[in-house]
């Protein structure tokens, strides 16, 4: 007979919540530099110097074809061998931006490749500088375009730093394995994680479909 | 201590390799079959499938594949099988694969012309006839760019299966530095060889998709 309690796990919501709290912390983060870095690589892969451009190219196809958890790996247990020793809530961030970064700098590429030329030379006409064109005339329009997938790639990164309690980073799954180790309920509480999780992927979804229009692309 | 070269590393991760190619075949194939059953149910419109199907794929990809795995692995352990890694690994892995394929291939499906539904309806074809005669092939064209991308993310997903102790790709890794105390070498080694993986999937997916868009 299966036999749940679920009281050991909830008694613990304190921790739960830490949990929940630092991976919002890093997701927030993450997301904003992840973001921004994924402009410029964007901006790097169309405009930039051929030699920047092969650079860039590398860096978004290495990323995006190999495991997060490897990349992981690599920041924290890696790079200590050629002596970059990172603190394990640095590793995960940087982890994480380098992560959306490139997958950020595809989908802005997507945005931008389908802004109407006309657009471009009107600024021009203007006499907007290259940068002013680039920031005021092509990105807005472009990041309203993809801001649904960007949104979508923002929650997988939320949702694979739950790889970084691995190497513990005091996040929400990290807290999970914790609680079960004390109690010994380690469904209970893995499925109260998960849970948690999944209402922080549904939130998450919402308040960035409401923010981007007013904070990052609006008026 | 044992002495490791890099060959030795190479050839150990090489070995290991296999489970992971294993892993995410058995994923891929089996995410493909529940995947498929899900949409059938879906495009007959069975009463109770198009709001289930909705909270399924939800469900999988709104939670970290890392907890799916856990679930998997702690609760098949509730009704007390014995889980090995191996069991928890391919169920978490191939009810992850089909929440996303059943995803994709019901976009593909909706990308068909509305008309060609009516017009085959109009023949008298039944629900069996249209998809294997008219929507089938069409939906197909679409959707293999995609479902061949989504193989990549299985492959990369296959390497969660390490944290509940499947010996694949990067466990082997893990291991190996444990035993070299290389760590840099090793996991470069490691993301090299997920790399040579992934990499011509991608590239054969987005061919497909230049295939696919030259012939509209």
């Amino acid at each position: 007979m299966i036999a749940l309690d679920f009281a050991p796990v909830l008694a613990e919501w304190p921790l739960l919540a830490k949990g929940a709290a630092v991976t919002l912390a890093l997701t927030a983060v993450s997301a904003s530099v992840g973001v921004v870095l994924g402009v410029a690589c964007a901006w790097a892969r169309l405009h930039g110097a051929p030699w920047l451009k092969a650079i860039v190219g590398s860096y978004v196809e290495l990323i995006r074809n190999t495991p997060f958890i490897v990349q992981l790996f690599f920041i924290y247990f890696g790079l200590p061998g050629i002596g970059v020793r990172l603190s394990n809530e640095t590793a995960s961030v940087l982890a994480m931006v380098i992560n959306l970064g490139a997958y950020a700098a595809e989908i802005v590429r997507a945005g931008i490749a389908t802004t109407p030329r006309g657009q471009i030379e009107a600024a021009q006409s203007l006499a907007l500088s290259e940068l002013q064109v680039f920031t005021r005339v092509v990105l807005p329009p472009s990041l309203q375009r993809v801001w649904p997938a960007l949104v979508s790639q923002i929650i997988i990164v939320m949702l694979g730093s739950a790889v970084c309690g691995q190497i513990s980073t005091n996040e929400l799954s990290y807290a999970v394995n914790l609680i079960h180790s004390r109690n010994f309920r380690a469904f209970e509480a893995t499925f109260v994680g998960t849970g948690i999780y999944l209402v922080m992927a549904i939130a998450l979804r919402h308040l960035l479909n409401w923010a981007g229009p007013r904070f990052v692309f609006g008026k | 201590m044992v002495d490791f070269s890099i060959w030795d590393i190479f050839r150990n991760l090489l070995l290991a390799a296999r489970w992971t190619i294993a892993l995410s075949l058995i994923a891929f194939v089996g995410g493909g079959l529940v995947g498929l059953a899900l949409l059938v149910a879906r495009i007959a419109r069975w009463p109770g499938a198009e709001p289930l199907a909705r909270g399924y794929v939800q469900l999988f990809q709104g939670t970290p594949l890392l907890m799916q795995l856990f679930l998997a692995y702690f609760g098949l352990g509730l009704f007390g099988i014995n889980v090995s890694p191996w069991v928890a690994a391919s169920l978490a892995l191939t009810l992850y694969s089909s929440a996303f394929l059943t995803e994709i291939w019901r976009g593909s499906v909706a990308s068909v012309a509305k008309g060609q539904w009516e017009a085959s309806a109009a023949l008298a074809l039944s629900l069996g006839e249209q998809l294997r005669h008219v929507i089938g092939p069409q939906a197909l064209r679409v959707a293999v760019p995609p479902t061949v991308g989504f193989l990549v993310q299985v492959v990369k997903g296959t390497a969660l299966a390490s944290v509940i102790g499947f010996i694949e790709l990067t466990k082997a890794g893990t291991m190996i530095t444990n035993a070299t105390f290389r760590p840099f070498t090793v996991y470069a080694c490691l993301a090299l060889m997920y790399f040579a993986l992934c990499y011509p999937i991608s590239a054969w997916s987005k061919s497909l998709e230049r295939k696919l868009h030259g012939q509209r």
